[in-house]
């Protein structure tokens, strides 16, 4: 006797949190329910003396899985789950089931970070998905997630993360993170080189936030199309004048030696340092003077490790010498009489030192 | 011309795309009702487009108000092509036509299409202008109210209780009707939606003016059903109970405090105490002083009485007791008064009432039933229904005579079904024979009996045991003794009903729900000959079943069915049984012999063993029921102190002697010349699968409940969260050589199956109880049986849970005036907290007690509430909850039950009456039958939640599936489903909120919207 039919519909929308996870994750219907098995969910109170093996958990795990489907359509669009009718949800389970829902996997997404959300990538997904061991179907939802919040929030006016929460409900921290995706989909920063491989989802979130906050165009004004997305392009423009810092000699010297004087003593690697101190800065001064090209835009990561950070990890600077070396060497530059651009220096190594610490890591 | 209705369309939101090329659709509406129409504008390029039309007026006569429904259909524009429709949607206006339920029907309604099924929302504003209209002759019966809740609803008081009505109307089926035709099915159905809808409303006007007809003003208990007869036709019918209902807030004389909480705890029917001194709000049972003596009917016979047809057969089915015996004598002379002259006038003394005013209930005689096979002819002539009628008629006049038969002049509980298979069909009809007390059936008799008491032989907790008719002239063998509560009055060993459990009835430990289950094989025939067939097979399964739920009663230690449902359905080669009860234990009743097996062979020795090993299982099954239920009912003691009358003390210790000998039931004394136990003869090898059938039967897991009447015997602490949900589960038979045991296991654990999957599904509500189980059964197609479930799962509280339900036995122990300390002082220390006892009511008890004390009128006893509760508090949190409720859509409770746990219903609305019919041809890429049906059901429930919403209400109570049609044609990859719900719209009112406001309790009625809003804090 085999059941054609079977279905259970509750007036309150009940959603197993673990099926939910389980459907979230990409698992088949029969793989789902084998994990349950495993995980003694018949041992849990209600599923009664003698249930057949599995055939209760199967009917159940079925059940939601259609549930879910259903439910999907309206969590492309989390306003809509507020308003729709069909399913009545408690607020504050619509709220985690819209969560997890757009929540993702940092290994997967740092596989995608800075690429094009693009049908070819989506294409490549199996090799991200067998690299990373999260399930296609996962690795797809997720990837339509980004693509979705990206395209949404694309030629919105008004800051990326306040957008991104207003459109799909998401809580602070989730739509930080996918301001970071969009923002990186969109400059498509280089991430994927073998010498930024030790870098984390985390850290490039964290340096995402600071180029959004200090290098955009909101970081001026605040009434402009993509705002967040694309960068102050008359910032970078004006960087190139930053290098009066390296190409003038005496400003040179005369920058190194404040440096020195202020650092004598307080770190260990101080002679490391003032042997050091001309390539570093020469490296991050043309790191600056070439953002307008896309290319060196887009290698923007792999040239901070390469010119900055690999010098100092080969020293062993401890990072709180590395703190104390970018807080000097940005506040000397004030004290260089002939160098007139404080306000622009500022706004580029406040930030590049914020990303620089954040990057500086095993 | 006295009614003007006015309609109004706001919006939409959520549309489909209609134009592929701009993603976007250019919307209108036509508003239709009767034979007027009206458009709104294009609204272009939108999927939320803004009408905000101008007030569409129709000026109508009132019996097309009540008639026709409200028709919304949306459409595309088009300009080269006809314009696509997007969807409909059918409004019901008939709560607007009667004052004391909604005055506008305001809200987002799904918009509804049979292929696609919703698809988007429309903001609709209906209202209705009535003038009055005195014409005495006028054939519509607006001002009628309907109710589908099977008691007294909850803000009404019955001043009379008239009686029986029924009406049906017949039509010929759309879907049949233009068969040949070449039509759509999306057009055939959507005709069907139309026609049923406006048949329902005539049938509704036309039972109104029955109601209008009897000086009645309210139908209470409709139950309205379709029968899709196929070829024949279409019939819609419906039953209900006449009563002239006042609503409570203005009778302020008769009951005072109708706005104050503490008066309404006393009507919460889960809230069971058997101590008599809490009804305040009425005389217990007052009689008149009147006697007349029973003498039974000699025609009577066991024998079908409808000699209509060879056709039709109607099995005697009087389930009263089981075991016969003799005793007593003519110890009781019935004393009755002449409920018979109120009664007798009417066609069919029938009432659809499950539970009653205290009171109502005198006694209660047993289950009747009749069925009766009928060959379906094509209906000729739809102004004619004679035929139906007539079949209907000729079944009520057979329970009717049941009933008279166990002594009764009155059938409550009582239900219609019927069971259609291509041209056979199955009516049937049961309830419950009961003598009733006249209080409430006469006009004007109401004061004058205020004051009489009951006869002292008829205590309230177990009056209504007592049995009506005459032990010489006994229609069934049964066993009586002596009432175990009163000792006065005889009673039968087991008492079978349809009702639900009277409040004040004294119980024993816990419920469960029993089922008997059962399938027979039938050959196929056509017409007679099948009819014939099914004839013959019916009688045997009646008894089939009989004797499996007295098993299985027997089997839980139990003595009482309550809520009793049977249910026998026809296909093309079986037949299935299906009957849910809920088993109690009566204190009242004797206490359960158990099972003894006896076998035929008595002298294989193997077979001896096996026979015993068997007798120990099911003795080992009872005890551990018993402790699962928690049924430990009192030792009769040796001395009966204090006992009314000293005759009986002899008698009492026969009746230990028995009582005892039942825990030993292997032990049996034949001595007495009758059974004590249940004797199961094991001759063959079916009467061996029966006993194992017995045994399959796995208790609900721990924490967990169930019953099928509203109440949970034992269970009265409930919390507010409830879950109500419909499971549906189709079993395909496996193709091998059917039998009978084959299939009966198949059903079995197919019934089993889904209760497990329902605790399973359950789990996380634990502790709680399934209440209100409703199965329904049927054989869509060959090897195709189909089990419906609707139920609410409610939560209550555990600790309280234990202590409360040992408050009965407690009392029960004290009526048996025992004053056996150590048996006492447990219950009694648990009792002593009043306050832990009753999570909702601390503050209410201490109120009642006190202005009790001081006597202090009603008014100013609200007004010094007022100055001690927090107001200031109070007021803050009522304020905030409509902006709270702004965002989204309000939560709209549904409840099988007719009251929601922890709140208190204000006002009905109306009652919601719907039929969908949903189909598709893409079943395979809508996720087979389970998503296809998985999404209606879905949307079921989002249209009933909008209609009540837009009524203005927070919750649907009593609310029925009273059909799901599900056929499905695989190879086409096409499905078609017909549902049929109904229920009550209220609006309540949480008593914990009341308790913060108590004065505002006044202003909430009036405030629907902020009402609405509570539930979604």
């Amino acid at each position: 006797m085999t059941n054609d039919l079977d279905i259970f519909v509750g007036n309150t929308t009940l959603i197993d949190e673990e099926v939910y996870q389980l459907w979230l994750d990409g698992y088949s219907v029969s793989e789902a329910v084998s994990q349950r098995l495993r995980a003694g969910a018949l041992e849990q109170p209600g599923a009664g003396p003698g249930a057949g093996p599995g055939a209760v958990l199967h009917s159940d795990t079925l059940d939601h899985y259609r549930t879910c489907h259903m439910l999907e359509r309206l969590l492309h669009a989390p306003p809509k789950l507020a308003h729709q009718l069909l399913f009545q949800i408690p607020p504050e389970r619509q709220a985690g089931l819209i969560q997890r829902y757009y929540a993702f996997d940092e290994p997967f997404v740092r596989e995608l970070l800075g690429k094009k959300l693009s049908k070819g990538t989506k294409k490549d997904l199996d090799d991200v998905s067998a690299k990373t061991g999260i399930t296609l179907k996962s690795c797809r939802r997720q990837f339509d997630n980004f693509k979705r919040v990206f395209k949404a929030v694309e030629e919105l006016r008004g800051p990326l993360v306040d957008n991104i929460q207003q459109h799909f409900l998401l809580p602070d921290r989730l739509a930080r993170d996918y301001a970071a995706i969009v923002f990186f989909a969109n400059s498509r920063f280089e991430t994927g080189k073998k010498k930024l491989q030790y870098l984390s989802f985390r850290d490039f979130a964290a340096c995402a936030q600071h180029l959004i906050q200090h290098w955009t165009l909101g970081a001026v004004d605040s009434h402009v199309d993509d705002m967040d997305v694309d960068l102050d392009k008359e910032f970078l423009q004006e960087l190139k004048e930053l290098k009066v810092l390296v190409a003038d000699k005496d400003l040179l010297d005369q920058h190194k030696s404040l440096v020195c004087t202020a650092l004598r003593g307080k770190i260990s690697v101080y002679n490391e340092m003032e042997t050091n101190f001309k390539n570093l800065s020469r490296g991050l001064v043309n790191i600056a003077c070439k953002l307008t090209h896309a290319k060196d835009l887009r290698d923007f990561f792999v040239d901070l490790v390469e010119k900055f950070i690999e010098p100092c990890k080969a020293d062993r600077w401890p990072p709180s010498d590395m703190r104390l070396f970018l807080t000097q060497y940005t506040g000397s530059a004030h004290a260089l009489d002939a160098f007139r651009h404080q306000a622009l220096w500022d706004r580029y190594m406040n930030t590049v030192t914020a990303c620089l610490l954040q990057m500086y890591h095993d | 011309m006295p009614g003007k209705l006015k309609v109004k369309i706001v919006a939409g939101r959520h549309l489909p795309v209609m134009d592929r090329a701009s993603d976007l659709t250019d919307a209108f509406v036509e508003v239709k009702f009767g034979n007027t129409t009206f458009k709104t504008d294009v609204y272009p390029k939108s999927l939320n487009p803004q009408w905000n039309s101008e007030w569409f007026k129709f000026e109508v006569d009132d019996e097309e108000l009540q008639d026709e429904p409200l028709q919304i259909t949306v459409l595309d524009h088009d300009t080269y092509s006809a314009n696509d429709a997007i969807g409909k949607v059918y409004i019901d206006i008939d709560p607007l036509l009667y004052s004391e339920a909604a005055t506008v029907i305001s809200g987002w309604f799904p918009i509804y299409d049979t292929i696609h099924g919703i698809r988007g929302e429309i903001n609709v504003v209906v209202k209705v202008d009535l003038f009055n209209d005195l014409n005495r002759f006028r054939q519509s019966s607006c001002g009628v109210k309907f109710f589908c809740t099977t008691s007294i609803p909850k803000c009404y008081r019955a001043v009379v209780i008239h009686g029986f009505v029924e009406e049906l109307v017949v039509n010929e089926d759309p879907e049949y009707q233009w068969i040949d035709r070449i039509r759509t099915p999306r057009a055939s159905n959507e005709a069907r939606q139309r026609l049923i809808s406006l048949m329902s409303g005539e049938l509704q006007r036309k039972i109104g003016l029955k109601v209008l007809e009897m000086r009645g003003n309210a139908v209470v208990g409709y139950l309205q059903c379709f029968d899709l007869e196929g070829e024949s036709g279409l019939v819609v019918r419906a039953i209900g109970t006449a009563c002239t209902l006042d609503k409570l807030s203005s009778t302020s004389a008769f009951l005072p405090a109708c706005n104050s909480p503490s008066k309404e705890m006393k009507e919460i029917p889960f809230n069971e105490d058997p101590n008599p001194n809490t009804h305040s709000s009425g005389p217990s049972t007052p009689l008149k002083n009147q006697t007349y003596s029973f003498s039974p009917s000699k025609s009577y016979s066991r024998q079908s009485s409808s000699s209509d047809t060879d056709l039709s057969l109607t099995p005697k089915t009087g389930m009263g007791s089981g075991s016969a015996g003799k005793e007593g004598g003519p110890f009781k002379a019935l004393l009755r008064q002449q409920t018979q002259s109120a009664l007798e006038q009417r066609e069919f003394p029938f009432f659809t009432l499950t539970s009653f005013p205290p009171g109502f209930l005198v006694h209660v005689g047993g289950v009747v039933s009749a069925r009766s096979v009928k060959l379906l002819d094509r209906i000729h002539n739809p102004d004619e229904p004679e035929t139906r009628d007539a079949w209907w008629a000729e079944i009520r006049q057979e329970i009717k005579s049941h009933a008279k038969a166990l002594g009764c002049h009155a059938v409550v509980g009582y239900s219609e079904s019927t069971s259609i298979c291509e041209e056979v069909c199955i009516l049937s009809a049961s309830g419950t024979a009961a003598v009733l007390n006249p209080r409430f059936l006469q006009d004007g008799t109401m004061e004058g009996c205020l004051d009489q008491r009951i006869e002292e032989t008829s205590p309230a907790g177990c009056g209504f045991c007592h049995i009506p008719y005459d032990e010489l002239n006994m229609p069934f063998p049964a066993h009586l003794t002596y009432c175990y509560n009163c000792r006065k009055q005889k009673v039968p060993d087991v008492l079978f009903t349809t009702i639900d459990l009277p409040v004040e009835a004294m119980v024993i430990g816990k419920g469960c729900l029993i089922q008997a289950r059962l399938c027979r094989l039938k050959k196929k025939a056509q017409a007679e000959a099948n009819a014939t067939v099914i004839s013959n097979l019916l009688p045997f399964m009646e008894y089939e079943v009989h004797t499996q739920l007295m098993n299985k009663l027997k089997l839980r230690g139990m003595n009482a069915l309550f809520g009793l449902r049977i249910q026998i359905s026809v296909g093309e080669n079986m037949l299935v049984g299906l009957a849910s009860a809920t088993g109690v234990y009566l204190t009242a009743l004797p206490t359960p012999g158990g099972i003894q097996i006896a076998g035929k062979t008595p002298n294989d020795g193997t077979y001896e063993q096996h026979i015993s090993h068997m007798q120990k299982k099911i003795n080992d099954t009872i005890a551990k029921n018993k402790e699962i239920y928690e049924i430990n009912p009192p030792e009769i003691p040796e001395e009966i102190i204090g006992s009314p009358i000293p005759e009986p003390r002899q008698r009492s210790k026969l009746l230990r002697s028995q009582s005892e000998s039942s825990d030993e039931v292997t032990e049996l004394d034949l001595s007495h010349g009758k059974k004590d136990a249940f004797v199961l003869e094991i001759d063959d090898t079916d009467a061996m699968e029966d006993v194992h059938s017995l045994l399959t039967d796995a208790p609900p897991p721990p924490g967990f409940y169930s019953c099928n009447t509203e109440i949970m015997p034992g269970i009265n602490n409930w919390t507010p969260e409830i879950q109500m949900f419909t499971s549906v589960r189709v079993s395909r038979l496996s193709n091998i050589t059917l039998t009978n045991q084959m299939l009966n296991k198949n059903f079995n654990d197919l019934c089993e199956n889904l209760l497990k999957s329902l605790y399973f599904k359950l789990r996380s509500m634990i502790p709680c109880c399934l209440c209100h189980v409703n199965f329904t059964v049927a054989l869509p197609e060959d090897e195709l049986i189909q089990v419906a479930v609707t139920a609410v799962a409610i939560t209550f509280d555990k600790n309280q849970a234990l202590q409360t339900s040992k408050v009965p036995a407690e009392k029960s122990l004290q009526r048996a005036s025992t004053d056996n300390e150590e048996q006492l002082q447990f219950p009694l220390e648990l009792c002593s907290d009043p306050l832990a006892s009753q999570p909702f009511s601390p503050a209410k008890e201490v109120l009642e007690s006190a202005s009790s004390h001081t006597g202090i009128p009603a008014a100013q006893r609200v007004a010094s509430l007022d100055k001690a509760s927090p107001l200031a508090e109070g007021h803050a949190r009522h304020r905030s909850v409509p902006c709270s409720t702004n965002s989204t859509v309000t939560v709209v409770k549904m409840t099988p039950l007719s009251f929601i746990p922890g709140a208190k219903i204000t006002k009905y609305l109306g009652i919601i009456n719907m039929f969908f019919i949903r189909e598709t041809t893409s079943l395979r890429e809508e996720g087979g039958v389970s998503g296809f049906l998985h999404a209606f059901i879905a949307e079921v429930f989002a249209m009933v939640r909008a209609h009540v919403a837009a009524l203005g209400g927070n919750a649907v109570v009593s609310y029925i599936m009273k059909q799901c049609v599900f056929m499905e044609n695989p190879n086409k990859n096409q499905a078609q489903c017909l549902v049929n719900v109904s229920g009550d719209a209220v609006i309540f009112v949480r008593e914990s909120e009341l308790e913060m406001v108590p004065v505002q309790s006044s202003t909430v009625i009036s405030q629907p919207t902020s009402a609405g809003g509570d539930v979604t804090t």
